[in-house]
């Protein structure tokens, strides 16, 4: 396996300089353009520029191609301040910097990552298509083939839920090059395909539950042809280790996600908390409201800590299964508990969608489902856990 | 033409001051700091009219401590040229920073300084005033519009009750206010961009002013709180109330 090279990032001056500068896009432009976002499901054109512009699409993306080489602590402390504002935004540049960046610059021959990662940088929107009508959880199980042929590579099958699919360029698509299953899941590749290819359609926008302005399609792919140098790294049998590997990032980012939200949520409460009257007096003053917001404080704290660590490990270079996957898990299951407590702090108003924290509720709900469900978590630490007991570790 | 932009290394304006228990001034220790929001409205102006071509270099500068760097940088990630710091640690009176000022004007020969009209520490509102004095130039101050011209500026003035455009002689200085334009966010990419770009580094004495404060602050205190208001339900009930309190007679 080859070794994940280690990161500096960018120096710590200028990255301070740009969080700063992030911080204040979120509060004066992201957060008072969600309203628009909402009523249109889609982020708006104007902020999308603006996102570009910013350098967004790039954060992880090497310098020499055009982006600003993050670490990885840099990249999720990033998107953390990101995920202060509507989750769409995040989703928008999550895919692209997160998991297709990760794929390409571990698994990616150098003329893949000269095609593709400036591209990126530049704004081109991103797919990851893994999961399919038949399989989730059980991604291994996949059924989309890709068939090698004269031409290259000929897909048939359809991924399900796929984010960005409506908006995408490119997507780093799973299929198997083995009809039967083999072991370490060598059946499975990963390719490069481009959105505008033959035979590859996008299907309807899905409706869903909350994060409006996110959009989710099927990707059906139909005697799709590829070239053979749209296999990730040219090499088959390697797509899953891809997947698996750029899922850790993916999971540190959707902690982070987490994370940023709940802050949201908890600072929206603690005002709330401090304006709202009963009984004469604002109900902060109520012990029983001031657990639930002690509670939120400390959880995400702790959320906060994991993340830190996780991603110092990641940027020394280890592999961080357990850590990206105890942190996703923990975050999004804290993010779960602080937006219900917004609601719980709202009384009435709370369920109304006039006020923010309906939608926080229903936003939040998400980060336990995708990039590993909790219980697939907990399956995926406590085999790792069963593992390096038996190696003695 | 250059343009001339100083900056302040300010208290974030988002962050709640707090002043010292020992009445000296504010709380600075592990706050945020960050560009006077008025220069960068006056940075924004400069690199717009370089964009537009009638500026051809916008130098910032800034007075202050080492950390007055990073406000420097992000000048020049929304587009200036170059910097100057003038590292100073003590405090920066309106007076000293414009005598500095009118130094390095007389250096570097810019044909507009552009300034905020206040910084939001000390909301002293004189600096630019000083220097154009210092300067013998002319000054439009609290500016909500800035067209230059080839050898004058005119200047839309936001006063009271209305807007006044005067018309001045280049070299001039001009004072931003809130509504001249919407700064720019300094994009990651042209952070990165001004790590490169240059920033001399120069101390009081190299231009011989003597920056030792002329004022003492006798005593920093919060605003006095504000009591709860009540409601009226009729313009009576409103007159007896005041009567009662004794604000009328
Ligand atoms: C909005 C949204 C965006 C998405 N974006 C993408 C994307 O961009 N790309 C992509 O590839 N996928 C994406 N997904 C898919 C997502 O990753 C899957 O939905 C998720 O992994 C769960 O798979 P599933 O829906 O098939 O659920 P299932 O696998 O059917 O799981 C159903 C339930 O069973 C539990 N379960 C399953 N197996 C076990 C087990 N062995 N032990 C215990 N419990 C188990 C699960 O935890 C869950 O509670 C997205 C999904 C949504 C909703």
């Amino acid at each position: 396996m080859p070794a994940i090279s280690h990161h500096n990032g960018m120096d710590e001056a200028s990255f301070t300089a740009f969080a700063d500068q992030l911080d204040r896009y979120v509060r004066d432009r992201l957060i008072p353009a969600e309203p628009r976002m909402i009523e249109a499901n889609a982020v708006p054109a104007d902020i999308l520029t603006e996102m570009r512009d910013m350098g967004l699409f790039g954060i992880t993306i090497p310098e020499d191609y055009g982006g600003a080489g993050l670490n990885v602590s840099q990249y999720v402390e990033t998107i953390r301040r990101l995920a202060y504002a509507a989750p769409a935004y995040r989703s928008t540049i999550s895919i692209g910097v997160g998991m297709v960046t990760s794929a390409l610059k571990t698994g990616g021959t150098a003329a893949q990552k000269q095609r593709w990662l400036p591209q990126l940088a530049a704004g081109m929107i991103a797919s990851f298509g893994l999961t399919e009508p038949g399989s989730g959880s059980d991604s291994a199980a996949l059924q989309t083939r890709a068939v090698r042929t004269a031409e290259g590579y000929v897909l048939n099958g359809t991924k399900r839920y796929i984010t960005n699919a409506p908006n995408a360029g490119l997507a780093l698509i799973m299929a198997r090059t083995s009809a039967e299953n083999l072991p370490r899941n060598a059946h499975i590749s990963a390719f490069l395909v481009p959105l505008d290819t033959p035979g590859v359609t996008v299907g309807k926008p899905d409706r869903k539950m909350g994060q409006a302005g996110a959009t989710i399609a099927d990707i059906i792919m139909d005697d799709a042809t590829i070239p053979a140098d749209a296999l990730l790294g040219e090499v088959e049998g390697k797509g899953f280790e891809h997947a698996m590997r750029s899922l850790d990032n993916g999971r540190l980012s959707v902690a982070a996600a987490s994370v940023g939200y709940a802050r949201r949520a908890l600072d929206t409460a603690l005002s709330y908390a401090t304006e709202r009257k009963a009984f004469g007096e604002p109900i902060a003053s109520f012990q029983l409201i001031q657990a639930m917001l002690a509670d939120s404080r400390a959880e995400l704290y702790a959320a906060e800590c994991m993340i830190a660590d996780a991603c110092r490990l990641a940027d020394e270079g280890r592999r961080t299964t357990i850590e990206a996957s105890a942190a996703k898990m923990f975050a999004s299951e804290m993010c779960g508990r602080v937006v219900d407590r917004c609601v719980q702090i709202h009384g009435g108003a709370g369920y109304l969608s006039e006020y923010e924290a309906e939608r926080f509720f229903r936003d939040a709900r998400l980060y336990r489902i995708y990039e590993g469900t909790t219980q697939i978590l907990q399956l995926l630490i406590a085999r790792n856990m069963l593992k390096e007991f038996a190696a003695g570790v | 033409m250059k343009i001339l932009v100083p900056v302040k290394r300010v208290v974030d304006a988002n962050v709640k001051v707090r002043v010292k228990p020992d009445q000296s001034g504010v709380e600075l220790a592990n706050v945020k700091m960050s560009m006077n929001p008025f220069d960068e409205i006056s940075v924004e102006e400069a690199v717009r009219l370089k964009e537009k071509g009638v500026a051809t270099e916008v130098v910032v500068v800034s007075v202050g401590p080492a950390q007055a760097q990073e406000t420097l940088r992000t000048a020049l990630a929304m587009g200036a040229d170059r910097g100057i710091l003038v590292t100073t640690d003590g405090p920066t009176e309106s007076l000293a920073v414009a005598k500095l000022l009118a130094k390095i004007v007389a250096e570097e020969a810019p044909g507009l300084v552009i300034l905020g009209k206040q910084a939001i520490d000390d909301d002293a509102n004189q600096t630019g005033q000083m220097l154009a004095a210092l300067l013998g130039w002319g000054q439009g101050t609290f500016a909500s519009k800035v067209e230059p011209t080839a050898d004058t500026v005119s200047v839309t003035r936001e006063i009271d009750g209305g807007l006044e455009t005067v018309e001045l002689k280049l070299p001039a200085v001009v004072t931003t206010d809130l509504r001249l334009n919407e700064p720019r966010y300094a994009s990651l990419p042209n952070i990165m961009k001004a790590k490169a770009k240059p920033i001399a580094n120069k101390t009081p004495a190299d231009y011989g002013v003597d920056v030792t404060p002329r004022l003492t602050t006798l005593k920093v205190t919060e605003p006095p709180k504000r009591s709860a208001g009540i409601k009226v339900k009729t313009v009576d009930e409103l007159i007896e109330k005041l009567k009662n309190s004794g604000v009328i007679a």
